[in-house]
């Protein structure tokens, strides 16, 4: 019995700390995968792993050390089950692309067109998607991002730009497209 | 500094994320450069966009019910939840080996089996202690079978048998096999019957086998792409005619 009670505190913390972030352990696994059953698939994944690896949490916030895990658990899905989809690690040097282009003047972004917004960001490479998603829709800190991707701050910073020149830019193409 | 050397910093400048010194240095650019500072008027822009709600995923009302269970099923460290099927299996081994060495021909010929039948058995004991014999408590099966959308990745087919003297009792979310399955509780009198159905690895129908393990009775088949184990304390005659009911 004294182990069944050990059991239930055991459960009630781990619910405290991982079911908070449920919405962003959703949203992380749905813009990695791009669909609403496989991330619902993902999750109950990656919330059992949490649960394995409870012992070894010791911090206060659950959400950077659990979005971790959900990462984790999205590549290692993508890789199980959509082997064709790139997901090599990604260089940085190398990718350095062309300079930015200042945007004509007339082509300033508007903050109306989000579907167009999250179209491209669906488009963009994973490497990309996830600091943005990371960044601008978690909110976390260049150093959570640090964290849970696993690269340095710097690292993180010209993700960060890059990723968002990328957005910038096919935006501006497709708006000089629309009618 | 120089509007080459400003631009890869501009991002994190407006992310409030660059140290103290290279902050002033931008500032006081941005007083005096208008390309610039129309560059930050653009990431502020697209900043606004990607805070539109239409562009958040949050988790689906039916998810955190999903994990929650999930983690209760779970919620015996794994470590306790293999030693309690350990523990059973061993007590059963001692209980044939009384027998005569049964259990030793039964391993020997089909072991898959036999501990998917342990498994079985350790599930159906366990549901019969208080509070864990269903999850949804129901009778009327179009309230049960729905309950397992979003909780399991097949839809089981559910019939009420009371009219035959078989009532339904309600469905459980169980744990079998190394995978969440769906469990369907019936009643005979006063015994318990648990149907156990996951979708099975071989799609190939199979007929009833029938098992008498211990006190138990395990009918099991598949069909249509599922596995399906019955067990009850329920004597076998009774407990065919249920599988006979529930096949048709």
């Amino acid at each position: 019995m004294t182990s069944d009670l050990r059991d239930k505190n055991q459960l009630a913390r781990l619910e405290a700390v991982v079911l908070p972030h449920l919405d962003a352990a959703y949203n992380l696994a749905r813009w990695l995968t791009g669909k609403d059953h496989d991330a619902e698939d993902v999750v109950q994944e990656a919330y059992l792993r949490a649960s394995q690896f409870f012992d070894g949490f010791h911090g206060v916030d659950g959400r950077a050390w659990l979005l971790t895990i959900v990462r984790n658990t999205c590549y290692t899905w993508l890789k199980k089950n959509r082997p064709h989809e790139p997901t090599v690690s990604f260089d940085d040097e190398q990718h350095s692309g062309s300079r930015e282009d200042t945007a004509p003047e007339g082509l300033l972004m508007q903050g109306e067109d989000c579907r167009l917004v999250r179209e491209t960001l669906e488009e963009l490479p994973p490497e990309f998607r996830e600091v943005i998603v990371l960044r601008e829709l978690e909110g976390m800190s260049y150093k959570e991002v640090a964290t849970i991707i696993g690269v340095p701050v710097g690292t993180v910073m010209s993700r960060l730009a890059r990723g968002r020149e990328r957005l910038q830019q096919c935006l501006t193409k497709r708006l000089i497209k629309e009618p | 500094m120089t509007c080459q050397e400003i631009q890869p910093l501009l991002y994190g400048y407006g992310d409030g994320e660059l140290d103290l010194v290279r902050n002033l240095e931008i500032e006081r650019h941005l007083q005096e450069c208008a390309g610039c500072s129309k560059a930050l008027e653009r990431h502020q822009a697209l900043r606004t966009t990607l805070t539109d709600p239409s562009i958040y995923h949050p988790a689906p009302a039916h998810l955190r019910e999903r994990v929650r269970l999930s983690l209760r099923r779970q919620g015996k460290s794994p470590a306790t939840f293999r030693a309690t099927r350990w523990v059973g299996i061993a007590a059963s081994v001692a209980f044939f080996a009384i027998l005569g060495g049964t259990l030793a021909w039964a391993l020997s010929k089909r072991p898959a089996e036999e501990m998917l039948a342990q498994e079985v058995i350790s599930d159906h004991v366990r549901s019969l202690m208080a509070n864990h014999l269903v999850d949804v408590p129901s009778s009327n099966q179009h309230k049960v079978k729905p309950w397992f959308n979003g909780l399991v990745n097949f839809s089981p087919e559910v019939k009420n048998l009371e009219s035959k003297g078989f009532p339904l009792v309600g469905g459980r979310l169980d744990y079998l096999n190394n995978r969440t399955v769906a469990a369907l509780v019936y009643k005979r009198r006063e015994h318990v019957i648990n149907v156990f159905l996951w979708p099975s690895a071989t799609a190939e129908d199979s007929a009833p086998h029938v098992m008498q393990r211990q006190t138990y009775h395990l009918i099991h088949w598949n069909n249509a792409g599922l596995a399906h184990w019955v067990i009850s304390d329920l004597n076998e005659p009774e407990l065919q005619e249920f599988v006979q009911l529930f096949r048709e």
